[in-house]
């Protein structure tokens, strides 16, 4: 084995990360900075209000959206979080994730479209989306830092990558599932391209679509736990003290608060998804 | 004048079709083409022309090209060469737009499978032809309004089609069509899911929808009871090619070749049934003395437009129609006496039904040996039991 070099994958890609490093870190460092405002301001918009009323304004939402159960359901896994003192570090958490998914999803519904649209974007499309997915999430974390510095914007760069490949995949999925005869109807009376996707495709991929962005946020919020390590602060900054100092109890507390937030994004957003049928 | 006119058209599907289509001309079958070149024979060179008003049936069975052509006659699917001429215009040599004009405008089309939007109620769905066009949303509700009364579906609007039975979801279907006000309407196997009961009603709403809207109408089927029930004319097919143009009568008692013969051989009954086998009971009758307002009440409430007249003893003496009733009943006349047709031909009701295919003149009467009126053949029950009872019309 030693007669064949080894191939320098890791050397090339290092050179490559470092050279846009150099020419393009201004562009993504500015990227960082307004990011970075833009998301403690909507940290401050969500701890402006008193806990207590934020919850009661999230249960009332939810009892009008969701139903009772999940409304009550919601409020008092709230007050178990604020109860245990995790507060603060619950809102940055779901600044990141919300924002994640907002990136991830209005990213990976275009994208979705245009590769159920067109066969050769989907047949480039689909190896990047397994790659994108399998690779270890903590493989991203290395190049975001350089990309974006330590912080929040890395973390919200790595669970972008990590979380879109639902969204894209499911909403690729809900369209191609839409019937050929339906299409074909559509066709018959003269439907355009953009009324095809407008009034037909979409409508009737939204349910497997909403499914996509449910799986998104769900991947968002265990990655924004991982992106702990790179700054990312919140409930998995908790979680990363914990077992820095082998806090178990705090530990299993944070971890608890995630298992609650993580509930409650799936069911509303669950029943956001069956709702649109 | 033909509204619609099919040229030498042909249809290929695979790849290299440009080189097959020279081999096809040269007659070439179609395994044989599979084989050489790997393509499938869609239509092999059909011509024929459908008048305006009129229902044209293309019938054959499956794999004979029927769903390829019709979907040729607005490019769904593009056909490989030939013309289709729709209004004199060749609509091969159309581009996207005016072809989207064209489907939009033009064509209404129903599917065998109903194809409705599920996420849409009935109304939206009979408006969906004018919201492509952008009809202001008023007018094409109202519009979608109208088709679904003409269908008989009044008061579903607000439903989605789930809600709905097959033959409720294909009058949406059919709304769904007329709603854009088409002058032709293109029906893909439209009743072939529907079960016998439901299908059989809906082919007489067709006749009779058509009747008032007098649309030109090609309708495809492999039904050959469909086909002599709905069809003014009716174009065969089989492996892509056209076997039989012609009315129906002409294709039963006409067969251009084995085929046709073979199609029809089980429809051909007409050597084996007798006349009583298939007259209607003469459900309404008059008498020379009753006076024209009776006869209309009894032609009215029969729901049909001419009645047998007998004597006391039911001995059949002739038959009034309704148009000359009427302008008896206006002139006052005491009696039908004036209005009475004699000129009626009748039959024995054990006489084979052969004979009667000569025909012209409809109803014909059936009387025994005395003259007592046993019942009456009308051209649709002739044309209807004799496919019914056959074997390849059931299926």
């Amino acid at each position: 084995m030693d007669s064949i070099p080894k191939f320098p994958l890791g050397d090339i890609i290092e050179k490559f990360i470092d050279f846009t490093t150099e020419h393009f870190s201004v562009f993504t460092r500015a990227i960082s900075d307004i990011t970075e405002t833009a998301l403690e301001h909507l940290i401050d918009g969500m701890l402006f209000f008193h806990p207590l009323v934020f919850i009661a304004i999230v249960g009332m939402v939810l009892f009008k959206f969701s139903g009772r159960k999940i409304a009550i359901g919601s409020v008092a896994g709230l007050l178990f979080i604020l109860n245990l003192g995790l507060w603060d570090a619950t809102i940055s958490t779901l600044a990141l994730v919300l924002s994640a998914t907002l990136v991830s999803v209005s990213m990976g519904v275009p994208l979705g479209i245009m590769a159920a649209l067109y066969k050769p974007f989907n047949r480039v499309l689909m190896p990047l989306l397994d790659f994108m997915q399998t690779m270890p999430a903590f493989v991203y974390l290395i190049p975001a830092i350089p990309f974006f510095g330590l912080g929040p914007v890395s973390a919200i760069f790595t669970t972008v990558i990590f979380a879109m490949p639902p969204s894209i995949r499911l909403t690729c999925l809900g369209i191609s599932q839409v019937p050929s005869e339906l299409i074909e109807a559509a066709d018959a009376f003269g439907s355009t391209k953009k009324q095809k996707l407008f009034k037909l495709q979409l409508p009737l991929a939204m349910p497997t679509i909403m499914a996509g962005v449910n799986q998104t946020i769900m991947l968002a919020l265990s990655m924004v736990v991982i992106a702990a390590m790179i700054g990312a602060g919140g409930l998995g900054g908790e979680v990363w003290r914990a077992i820095q100092r082998l806090w178990m109890g705090r530990g299993f507390e944070a971890g608890i608060a995630v298992v609650i937030i993580a509930m409650i994004l799936d069911r509303v957003t669950q029943k956001t998804a069956s709702k649109k049928k | 004048m033909c509204k619609i006119e099919v040229e030498n058209l042909y249809k290929l599907f695979g790849e290299h079709a440009s080189h097959a289509i020279n081999d096809m001309k040269k007659g070439m079958g179609k395994e044989e083409i599979m084989k050489k070149h790997g393509v499938a024979v869609g239509l092999d060179n059909v011509s024929f022309s459908v008048k305006e008003g009129e229902i044209l049936v293309v019938m054959g069975l499956s794999g004979s090209g029927k769903s390829t052509l019709i979907r040729c006659l607005n490019r769904l699917i593009e056909p490989t060469e030939g013309s289709v001429l729709v209004d004199g215009q060749d609509i091969t040599k159309f581009n996207k737009d005016q072809l989207r004009e064209l489907r939009s405008k033009k064509f209404g089309m129903v599917f065998q499978r109903f194809a409705l939007f599920p996420h849409k109620s009935v109304i939206e769905n009979a408006a969906y032809g004018l919201e492509v066009q952008n009809v202001p949303k008023d007018e094409r509700l109202k519009k979608a309004a109208d088709a679904l009364e003409l269908v008989g579906l009044k008061g579903w609007e607000e439903y989605y089609p789930e809600n709905l039975s097959g033959g409720m979801q294909q009058r949406v279907g059919l709304a769904r069509a007329l709603a854009v006000e088409p002058d032709i309407l293109l029906m893909d196997e439209a009743f072939s899911a529907l079960d016998p009961l439901i299908k059989r009603e809906m082919q007489d709403e067709l006749l009779a929808l058509q009747a008032r809207v007098n649309k030109t109408i090609v309708f495809i089927t492999h039904d050959l009871d469909e086909a002599l029930k709905l069809g003014d004319r009716i174009v065969l097919m089989k492996d892509g090619r056209v076997v039989q143009i012609g009315e129906p009568e002409e294709i039963l008692t006409n067969p251009a070749n084995m085929y046709v013969e073979k199609f029809v051989e089980n429809v051909d009954l007409s050597k084996v049934l007798t006349v009583s086998s298939v007259m209607m009971k003469p459900f309404a009758v008059t008498y020379p003395k009753d006076g024209p307002k009776s006869a209309l009440l009894k032609m009215k409430e029969a729901g049909i437009s001419s009645v047998m007249v007998v004597n006391r003893e039911r001995q059949f003496i002739g038959i009034v129609h309704v148009r000359d009733v009427r302008k008896a009943a206006e002139l006052n006349h005491k009696t039908l006496e004036e209005v009475l047709d004699r000129d009626v031909v009748t039959v024995l009701p054990d006489e084979n039904i052969s004979s009667l295919f000569t025909e012209e003149k409809f109803p014909i009467a059936v009387v025994d040996e005395k003259g007592v009126l046993k019942g009456a053949v009308v051209r649709g029950s002739l044309l209807s039991a004799l496919s019914s009872e056959g074997g390849i019309g059931n299926g």
